[in-house]
């Protein structure tokens, strides 16, 4: 058998970012850390029949020019938007997959919803039009791999790839997947999640999901820890990691680490099909088991990067969950959730989430709990109200998904670029 | 060195609700497959499919349970019952996460396109069959968002069985059930959990899904004999026939089994996957990144390609697959691959998509216990690029200690996963 090697702390060395917080990682981070808010009314439909009018879009993204018009035509926008953010992460790290063995590279990403605006056209046409007007595409752009398997075509990437799916949690899953990867001896991994789902069909179905903002007014639309906290607002976007063995990273040169991952788990609440369990005990249970993973107490960690459901009964839950985790610490440790300004983009939100703390560290500076007025003193929380300067050397990162996933992500600053670690 | 077991297996295919049934309709090398009754399918080009004969109340689901979920996670929870009954552990029940001596236990499930079919029937009610494309929102049920993200079916499994360890959906095509059950290993392996329900479920059979392998002519069209439409490695296959189901199985730490006297059916031993980085749907001749796969997941159990006693063939009868999986095993066993059993159980349940994969693990560790390898249904014809013993038409007493089984789907992923029936010897 050949041994995983457990010790071994994968590091983050690429990011690539298209939000509606900006198209490029640094554009993103400019509008997050302004607090800008970038939730608005719906435009590429007309949802006024709709009780969710409000989302997070992304505005001037031009697919064909990023990825070529037959690629375009091929796929779906969730698939644009991650295979986009792929090319941003890769310049980012500098990382060539053309330049090392095409074992040596995997995708690991996560999906959502899958391809919504593709597989609701096509259905739209086998119904009203017949068999014969259905794409040839449809059978590779709708189902949840498409992503994953047309990033592996394009860079020409033949190591153990993988497409994990837990809601809104996906983003940190897939970390833990590229982690799994590496540690069997693939030296780099894409990771990272995307999402489109501002469709009729795919909003439909997100509202009856009960967690959405019925606000037409932005400012009101999804306000995490919030005393007026109503729900949140889909938003659309990819996210993409690049994520290296520490010892290849080092021999290939990369220009930066960003941070290691150095500790995860994950739970499931298991306690009904849709709401989280009323006890937030497994969700503590994930954060205090990825500290268990990254040798880290409660006071090491310098920022919580929240779920922030921006419903009062989840927000809740998410602040017990900390209290039980953190104990006497979780009064002290700066929490936030800058996604207010944008939405949630399911596990495609995780991984910017992911990704922030990732630029918190590296900048030494945390943003701010996004679109928040009124924080509800109750919750006993440091939420961060301004973009704060102080130094970042651990960052705990979590996630929920729908049903009760519960993941727990732990980055932590390198000291040294590119420690070895045989 | 934490070792995987497999201590339950429960099977929802076409021919019948559980693994005797299915084990049956196997060695008697019967077909399920059938002209698609689901709905009429005489505009579709393929008009054949692998159904399954289900019926959810009388297999236990409750009316919410049924009310709330698409048919994939219908099946998925009665095999995942089967499953967790055969392994005799009793889960459920509340749990304390402080509480050191109790195991992890994860779920770890396939499905290459989800609630499909249910997300089909209701756009075509919220849309009135497809006229407008602003869907009527009063006419959407309570339960869609169930069905638009399917980690639904994790979620469902691990609230049936208080299972609160890592739990997600695996969504690799093709691979899905493989994969799942690969990684649930690995959880194992890694200390991760120390029981994973582990497994794969597909319910594809609606227009759209038919409508899309007609569009690319992935599907056979041999609608006047369904019976014997699936024909993996005969001369005259002319491509899949769908087919839906569920396999799930108990993976378990093997001290943790034998430290409560479990049944073990065998370990796996190994799992690895590739991508062949080429093209969607297509695939070179030369079968190497299945070759590659199939290499990695035998040396991680140390296994010799010679000590391989059976080979399940993903087998889906596409002219290419076939012969890139043929090309495959010449690869990875040389001289071996002229005299293994080689055997597509799809000749007889369809493929089910992502949920195939994890049925054939159930089938090679039910080949393994049972000391009989299934044959691949309908082979009349040789194809002279197709020249391994396919195990044809008829069962085969054999004692299977070590078998191989391999997928490859949509998206370029190749899978490939050792089951060994293991000794302490070894």
């Amino acid at each position: 058998m050949i041994a995983a090697r457990p010790a071994l702390r994968p590091v983050v060395t690429g990011v690539g970012v298209i939000a509606p917080s900006g198209i490029g990682t640094e554009e993103h981070w400019r509008s997050t850390l302004r607090g800008e808010l970038r939730v608005k009314p719906i435009t590429s439909f007309d949802a006024s029949r709709y009780t969710t009018t409000l989302a997070g879009q992304i505005d001037g993204f031009d697919p064909a020019g990023r990825l070529g018009g037959r690629l375009v035509l091929q796929t779906d926008r969730w698939t644009w938007l991650g295979m986009a953010a792929t090319e941003l992460a890769l310049s980012d790290a500098s990382y060539d997959p053309a330049a090392h063995d095409p074992y040596a590279t995997s995708v690991v990403f996560a999906a959502g919803s899958g391809g919504n605006d593709f597989g609701q056209r096509e259905i739209q046409r086998l119904w009203s039009l017949g068999r014969q007007a259905v794409s040839v595409y449809q059978s590779i752009a709708w189902f949840y791999a498409a992503t994953t398997g047309q990033t592996s075509i394009r860079h020409g990437l033949k190591g153990p790839s993988a497409v994990v799916v837990t809601d809104a949690a996906g983003g940190l899953d897939s970390l833990a997947q590229a982690r799994r990867t590496i540690r069997r001896g693939t030296p780099a991994v894409l990771a990272g999640a995307a999402e489109a789902g501002l469709t009729p069909y795919a909003l439909t179905c997100q509202i009856t999901g009960g967690r959405l903002s019925t606000s037409s007014e932005p400012k009101a639309g999804y306000k995490p820890f919030d005393r007026s906290a109503g729900g949140h607002v889909p938003a659309e976007g990819g996210v993409t990691l690049v994520v290296e063995d520490p010892a290849s990273a080092a021999a290939r040169g990369a220009p930066k680490i960003y941070a290691e991952i150095a500790g995860y788990a994950a739970t499931h609440d298991a306690a009904h099909h849709r709401d989280p369990s009323p006890d937030p005990r497994w969700y503590a249970e994930a954060m205090r088991r990825a500290l268990v993973d990254a040798d880290l107490s409660p006071a090491d960690v310098d920022v919580i990067f929240a779920d922030g459901a921006g419903s009062r009964d989840l927000d809740d839950l998410e602040a017990r969950a900390i209290h039980l985790a953190f104990g006497a610490h979780a009064e002290h440790v700066p929490v936030t959730a800058p996604q207010g300004l944008i939405g949630r983009m399911c596990a495609g939100g995780s991984a910017l989430a992911a990704a922030n703390a990732l630029l918190s560290i590296r900048d030494g500076v945390i943003p701010a709990v996004g679109n928040l007025d009124d924080p509800l003193p109750q919750y006993r929380l440091d939420l961060v109200r301004e973009p704060r300067e102080t130094p970042v050397r651990v960052a705990m990162v979590n996630a929920r998904g729908y049903g009760g996933f519960n993941s727990s992500l732990i980055l932590r600053a390198v000291e040294t670029p590119a420690r070895g670690d045989s | 060195m934490r070792r995987t077991a497999i201590t339950g297996i429960g099977v929802v295919a076409p021919g019948g609700t559980g693994s005797k049934e299915f084990w049956h309709l196997l060695t008697d090398g019967r077909t399920a497959t059938r002209r698609l009754s689901f709905f009429d399918p005489s505009q579709f080009r393929s008009q054949v499919a692998a159904e399954c004969d289900f019926d959810p109340a009388a297999a236990g689901l409750t009316p919410q349970e049924i009310a709330r979920n698409d048919r994939f996670i219908q099946f998925a929870l009665v095999a995942a019952t089967e499953a967790v009954t055969d392994s005799g552990l009793e889960l459920g029940g509340d749990a304390d996460p402080a509480d050191p001596d109790q195991p992890l236990v994860a779920v770890s499930m396939g499905s290459a396109v989800g609630a499909t079919t249910r997300l089909e029937d209701e756009y075509v009610i919220a849309s009135n069959s497809g006229r407008d494309w602003l869907v009527d929102p009063s006419y959407a049920s309570s339960f869609l968002y169930h069905a638009l993200v399917p980690s639904c079916l994790a979620t469902e499994v691990a609230y049936r069985f208080a299972a609160h360890g890592p739990a997600h959906v695996v969504s690799t095509g093709c691979t899905s059930g493989i994969d799942a059950v690969g990684y649930g290993h690995q959880l194992i392996v890694d200390g991760e959990a120390d029981i994973v329900i582990a497994g794969a479920s597909d319910a594809p059979l609606s227009p759209i899904s038919i409508a899309c392998f007609d569009a690319i002519r992935a599907t056979s069209a041999r609608n006047d004999d369904p019976e014997h439409a699936s024909r993996p490695f005969d001369a005259t296959r002319d491509g899949f026939v769908m087919g839906e189901g569920s396999a799930v199985l108990v993976l378990e730490e093997l001290a943790h089994a034998r430290a409560r006297g479990a049944h073990v059916y065998c370990e796996v031993t190994g799992y690895a996957a590739r991508s062949n980085a080429f093209h969607m749907t297509g695939l070179k001749a030369d079968g190497l990144d299945m070759a590659v796969a199939i290499s990695d997941a035998l040396r991680q159990g140390h296994t010799d390609p010679a000590r391989i006693d059976y080979v399940n063939a993903h087998g889906s009868g596409t002219k290419q697959n076939d012969r890139h999986e043929t090309a495959a095993f010449k690869k990875a066993l040389g001289q071996h691959a002229y005299t293994v059993p080689v055997s597509s159980i799809k000749s007889m349940v369809g493929h089910s998509l992502g949920a195939i994969g994890a049925i054939e693990v159930a089938a090679c560790a039910l080949a393994i216990e049972n000391r009989v390898v299934p044959p691949t249904a309908n082979w009349a014809r040789p194809d002279p690029e197709c020249d391994l013993d396919y195990v044809p038409n008829i069962a085969r007493d054999h004692d299977v200690t070590v078998a191989l089984s391999v997928g490859s789907g949509f998206g370029g992923f190749q899978s490939a996963i050792v089951l060994d029936r293991g000794s302490d010897a070894r």
